[in-house]
């Protein structure tokens, strides 16, 4: 006959692999569910060697409907084009940053801003950065105006500005903004200053 | 005159969409004439303690009936659905469910028999009038006071309008009616008699239905109700003419002063003139009174509809959702300012932005307006065109995207009106230009509204209460500027 000492000992034995195993597979699920929040979906911040200059951005700031003006120095490539989606990147960063006071959805990015002459730029959205933007006219016009003016102060030959997502033509950002169309710089200068 | 048609602009490469001239055309022949209602048709007012607004009423099987939906929305947040025979309506977390050709009904857990079959028409449930007596007070959880012979329907605690009517005896002498509140009647003159119909008040009836003053110029008026509405006659011996003062709340008959020139068969008026016009002298031939406005004269167009949601403003409130309640209040309140009023989606559909445009130019109206909601920020902001680049005109022919380039001074300043009248009403408002279609495509005044909740709670966009008090404004600000909207086109 076994002992009693010895059947309690196996018995505590046998409860403690049991809690491990319960231990274990809890804190394996907690991995899987955090896993995908651990990639950083932010674009790719500017090369952070080499001079810095300094751009004017204009933020979205949703608690007031407003467009608030924020200087940042910043390194800048040497082509018009790369200086263009640097310094809209830059704008991206502060809308995808935690605390940021107008939030747009993860892994909005933009993939490319063309300067077509005469005046004519072209920025091209990926489609999570419309497909996750909150919708509403005031919350899609800030981020338009915002995008529109920011690359008009820091590059002033731009006149016109026209915004495509994934390369492609879309009605509105979000049901709202309407992207079909052409933006004309100075109009949207005048709408900035309304928001100011 | 500028043509209708309008055309896409083709610059900046192949951006815009060509828009072909003969679709316009046959929209232009769908959308035709009867938008606005049959002089001829039935009506139910309701008159609640929030609103006052007024119904259709059918004819089928020798019934009267009305759609339950459209009695409920304006009272308070109402869902429906079908579900083959079945139609369930939900008011206030209270559901109610029906059954085509059945005359039972199971209202929050009680079954009512009703004096005529149910019907269901297009997903619109219809119930007989007069089973309104029934229905109502367990639907609304609320007393109501309905009489079914002048169809004036009076929902919970809603403060009736009473009158007095006295003779001053100057020379000429008037008649002074004061109301226990603001009135806005619809006049009409002709010989002998100066009426007035009162389609939203809440008036009831004087202790006798004919007053008697003993004058000879005004000898009696008579009160009487049908078809919703109220109406005071003013007897005569001589042409009358009707001024307002008191904010409304005081209406003056008056002998006219004798006319020079020929008489003006104009016959109906709107108190905002402050004066009504005299009636043709008792000599001429016999005039009949007749709408002021033949057309639509204003366009409500609520956003989204169908697939297309809009923004999710909180679970289960959806901005198209929103939008149609708000685009059914202010039509009813427009039109209580006999302003007639089409609303471009009613009920849920799919409708483009460009079958929005040309649908509203089409119809011709003197102000379209936009309706949106939103779940941030506080208050209303109104909005017009932020025109796109480009946009040249060829020859009669109006550019697509820049249509609406020469009526924007005349948008900017209604939208200012509106906002001085949302003020008024302490409701915190913005106007803003806004890169929001169709607002550039189109040939009129044109605004879009986007309401956003009074408070921290977005659900309180539901609010009749908050959604009335906008739409007030708005219609006051739209006839307010009636002078620099002009007629309709």
């Amino acid at each position: 006959m076994i002992p009693r000492h010895l059947m309690i000992a196996v018995g505590i034995l046998l409860l403690a692999v049991l809690g491990m195993g319960i231990y274990a597979a809890r804190m394996r699920g907690r991995a899987a569910q955090t896993a995908p929040t651990t990639s950083d979906t932010r674009p790719l911040a500017p090369p952070v060697s080499g001079p810095t200059e300094q751009v004017t951005l204009y933020v979205a700031v949703d608690d007031t409907g407003t467009l608030r003006v924020q200087q940042a120095s910043i390194p800048l490539p040497s082509t018009r084009q790369q200086r263009a989606e640097s310094i809209l990147r830059t704008l991206l960063e502060i809308y995808l940053s935690r605390n940021s006071s107008h939030p747009l959805g993860p892994g909005a990015d933009i993939h490319a801003v063309y300067l077509v002459s005469p005046g004519l730029a072209v920025i091209d959205l990926n489609s999570a950065f419309a497909n996750g933007h909150r919708s509403g006219v005031l919350e899609e016009e800030l981020t338009v105006t915002s995008m529109i003016q920011t690359l008009a102060v820091n590059l002033p030959d731009i006149v016109h500005v026209k915004i495509l997502v994934d390369g492609h033509d879309r009605e509105t950002l979000a049901g709202h903004a309407d992207l079909s169309g052409v933006y004309d710089v100075s109009a949207v200068a005048q709408v900035t200053a309304q928001m100011q | 005159m500028e043509a209708r048609a309008a055309w896409r602009n083709h610059g900046h490469g192949g951006w815009r969409r060509p828009f072909a001239a003969i679709s316009l055309t046959l929209v232009m022949a769908l959308v035709s004439a009867p938008w606005a209602g049959s002089a001829g048709e039935k009506r139910l007012a309701i008159y609640a303690p929030v609103t006052s607004y007024s119904v259709t009423v059918v004819d089928r099987n020798g019934y009267e009936y009305v759609g339950l939906s459209e009695i409920l929305e304006p009272l308070g947040p109402t869902t429906s659905r079908t579900d083959g025979l079945h139609w369930k309506v939900r008011y206030n977390n209270g559901d109610s469910e029906f059954s085509a050709g059945k005359n039972r009904a199971r209202v929050r857990g009680h079954d009512v028999d009703l004096p005529a079959n149910f019907l269901l028409e297009s997903g619109r449930g219809l119930v007989p009038v007069s089973s309104l007596s029934a229905l109502l007070p367990r639907i609304l959880g609320n007393g109501i006071n309905f009489n079914e012979s002048t169809r004036r329907l009076f929902v919970g605690n809603v403060t009736t309008t009473h009158f007095t009517a006295q003779l001053s005896h100057t020379t000429p002498a008037r008649l002074v009616m004061n109301f226990s509140s603001r009135v806005n009647p619809t006049i009409g003159t002709e010989p002998g008699k100066l009426r007035m119909t009162f389609s939203r008040e809440p008036i009831v009836a004087p202790g006798s239905p004919t007053l008697t003053f003993g004058d000879k110029i005004i000898p009696s008026a008579n009160y009487s109700e049908n078809n919703g509405t109220a109406e005071i006659v003013v007897n005569s011996g001589a042409a009358l003419m009707a001024s307002f003062s008191n904010d409304g709340r005081t209406i003056t008959v008056a002998p006219a002063p004798q006319a020079t020139s020929a008489p003006t068969p104009t016959a109906v008026m709107q108190p905002a003139t402050a004066t009504s016009s005299p009636s043709a002298a008792p000599s001429s031939p016999s005039i009949v009174p007749s709408p002021a406005i033949q057309h639509v004269y204003a366009v409500v167009d609520a956003s989204h509809g169908g697939d297309d949601r809009g923004a999710l403003l909180a679970a289960q409130l959806m901005e198209k959702d929103v939008c149609l309640a708000l685009a059914r209040r202010l039509k009813q309140e427009l039109e209580s300012l006999h302003i007639p009023t089409l609303v471009l989606r009613d009920p849920d559909a799919n409708l483009t932005l460009d079958q929005r445009a040309v649908e509203a130019n089409s119809a011709r109206a003197a102000i379209y307006i936009g309706l949106h909601a939103a779940s941030d920020g506080r208050g209303v902001r109104l909005y017009t065109s932020l025109l796109p680049s480009g946009g040249e005109n060829n020859g009669p022919f109006v550019a697509w995207d820049t249509a609406q380039s020469r009526y924007l001074p005349l948008s900017q300043s209604v939208a200012q009106g509106i906002a001085s009248e949302l003020q008024k009403k302490q409701i915190q408002v913005r106007t803003l230009a806004a890169p929001l279609r169709p607002l550039n495509n189109l040939i009129t005044a044109a605004i879009a509204v986007e309401v956003a909740p009074p408070g921290s709670d977005v659900l309180d966009l539901n609010l009749p209460v908050y959604q009335q008090n906008i739409v007030s404004a708005v219609a006051a600000g739209v006839m307010a500027a009636r002078d620099r909207l002009g007629a309709p086109q």
